[in-house]
């Protein structure tokens, strides 16, 4: 199951063209570059790991598009996006979000009903993947 | 469908308008600046001329579809000091800018200790942040000789050095590389670095300038500060420049501004003195011989120390 978080995801993967482009909306927005990768697709995962630092005082998409390159060579077999930080006052927040690195196969997720009290259903989604332990998630792809 | 859009856009030309290209892109006008605001340089302008032509002339090819490789535009500026490399450098990258060589033109200006670390470990890292910086621009490298350490083999500088080479082959699309520095190392540097050289299509050498050059400077600077010399001092002026240029440390026209710095301290001095009257705009602006005359380079002999005050 295709995993959709952030912008675009509902629309076919980016190419390295367009991810550029994007890139560069951030840059000239002024907004510092992150790359974060990570190997549990959960949708309220929010312990990414940084690749590098931020980037920013940077004029030209080109650096941040081989940081990726460099990122996806170590773990192209991961969730890899790219987001952009405004920390200009008044929205200090993540403006931009997208996936710019997916595993070749993803194997979704399961939904578990827990019944409780009364009629109430407690619902948690759990990822396939997970179930084995960091780092070997997608290993034999 | 889009596949017919994209054979209509990647058509090549079969004609160009020469002057039409020309004036589109601006550089005539960025070359005429050039010459306007740079005094002397003769053959620096004649090569950037030059360098101009070519890409015009490889743009247009490439919309012709007959280029076949990006062409390699790192180049090494030698000169003594103060003979404008810094500033031809920053001009350069405007031109480059407009003939869509570069694609942001903003220059980073950077020397040994902004690129080599101090521990093991620290140089790449230092490196590539640079090199991210000045992606889609020029980056200058300042006195580039002393990234290489010879005499010490386990110097960092190595490291950067190649670093720089591997990008200034694989990304030039992405970024052109200026070196600067004297003459004379610069040579001995590329003798022990052949891989600089080969990558490096263009080197310009910069020559000192002339008496008659330096006064140009002197009253361009002037003008540009709202300054101008009285005839008096614009003779004592001429006088310093012979004596200056016989003294250690002389570094062309940056020799000159701050002589200037200092004669506009002198002149400030010398109105403040006396209070009691009126002041014209003339007589602000009015740079005197007493001015120039104050300077400690009238007293010291050839060969005295430093740049005097
Ligand atoms: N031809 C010129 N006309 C007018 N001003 C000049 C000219 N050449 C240099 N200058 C001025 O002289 C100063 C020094 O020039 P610049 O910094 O470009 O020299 P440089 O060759 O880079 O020196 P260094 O080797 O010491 O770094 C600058 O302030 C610049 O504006
Ligand atoms: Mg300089």
């Amino acid at each position: 199951m295709r995993m959709t978080q952030g912008c675009f995801s509902f629309l076919p993967d980016l190419t390295d063209e367009q991810i550029a482009a994007q890139v560069q909306y951030c840059l000239d927005k002024g907004w510092a570059v992150n790359i974060e990768f990570t190997d549990d697709p959960h949708p309220r995962n929010t312990y990414w790991e940084m690749w590098g630092l931020p980037m920013f005082d940077l004029r030209d998409a080109a650096g941040i598009m081989k940081e990726l390159a460099d990122c996806r060579r170590v773990y192209g077999d991961r969730y890899v996006r790219i987001s952009g930080f405004d920390s200009s006052h008044g929205w200090e927040s993540v403006r931009i979000s997208f996936i710019v690195n997916r595993p070749r196969e993803e194997p979704g997720f399961r939904l578990d009903r827990q019944e409780s009290v009364g009629r109430n259903i407690r619902y948690s989604t759990h990822a396939y993947a997970a179930t084995r332990p960091e780092g070997e998630r997608y290993a034999d792809q | 469908m889009t596949q017919t859009q994209e054979q209509i856009r990647e058509t090549p030309l079969e004609t160009v308008d020469l002057r039409h290209e020309f004036a589109d892109l601006g550089i005539g006008a960025v070359l005429d600046q050039l010459d306007s605001e740079l005094i002397g340089l003769k053959p620096v302008k004649t090569r950037i001329r030059e360098i101009a032509s070519l890409l015009l002339v490889e743009r247009i090819r490439q919309k012709m579809a007959l280029a076949t490789t990006f062409p390699t535009l790192h180049m090494s500026f030698t000169g003594n000091p103060g003979t404008g490399k810094t500033t031809v450098a920053l001009r350069m990258a405007g031109i480059l800018h407009r003939l869509g060589f570069v694609r942001r033109g903003h220059v980073i200006s950077v020397t040994r200790d902004d690129l080599v670390g101090q521990y093991i470990g620290h140089t790449a890292p230092k490196t590539k942040e640079i090199l991210k910086k000045a992606m889609g621009g020029v980056l200058f490298i300042d006195e580039a000789y002393y990234l290489y350490r010879p005499e010490n083999e386990r110097d960092y500088g190595q490291e950067a050095i190649e670093i720089l080479l591997q990008v200034m082959e694989q990304q030039r699309e992405d970024l052109v590389v200026i070196l600067a520095g004297y003459g004379d190392r610069m040579e001995k540097f590329f003798q022990s670095n052949p891989g600089f050289r080969s990558r490096i299509a263009h080197h310009i050498d910069f020559p000192d300038y002339s008496d008659a050059e330096l006064l140009w400077i002197a009253e361009l600077m002037l003008q540009q500060q709202n300054y101008r010399f009285s005839p008096e001092a614009r003779e004592a002026f001429i006088r310093y420049i012979a004596a200056r240029k016989v003294q250690p440390l002389f570094s062309n026209a940056r020799s000159i501004r701050n002589a200037l710095d200092r004669i506009r301290l002198r002149q400030a001095n010398r109105i403040v003195a006396k209070l009691d009257r009126t002041l014209s705009a003339d007589d602000v602006m009015s740079i005197e011989a007493g001015d120039v005359l104050a300077s400690r380079v009238f007293t010291k002999g050839a060969g005295a120390a430093g740049e005097g005050r």
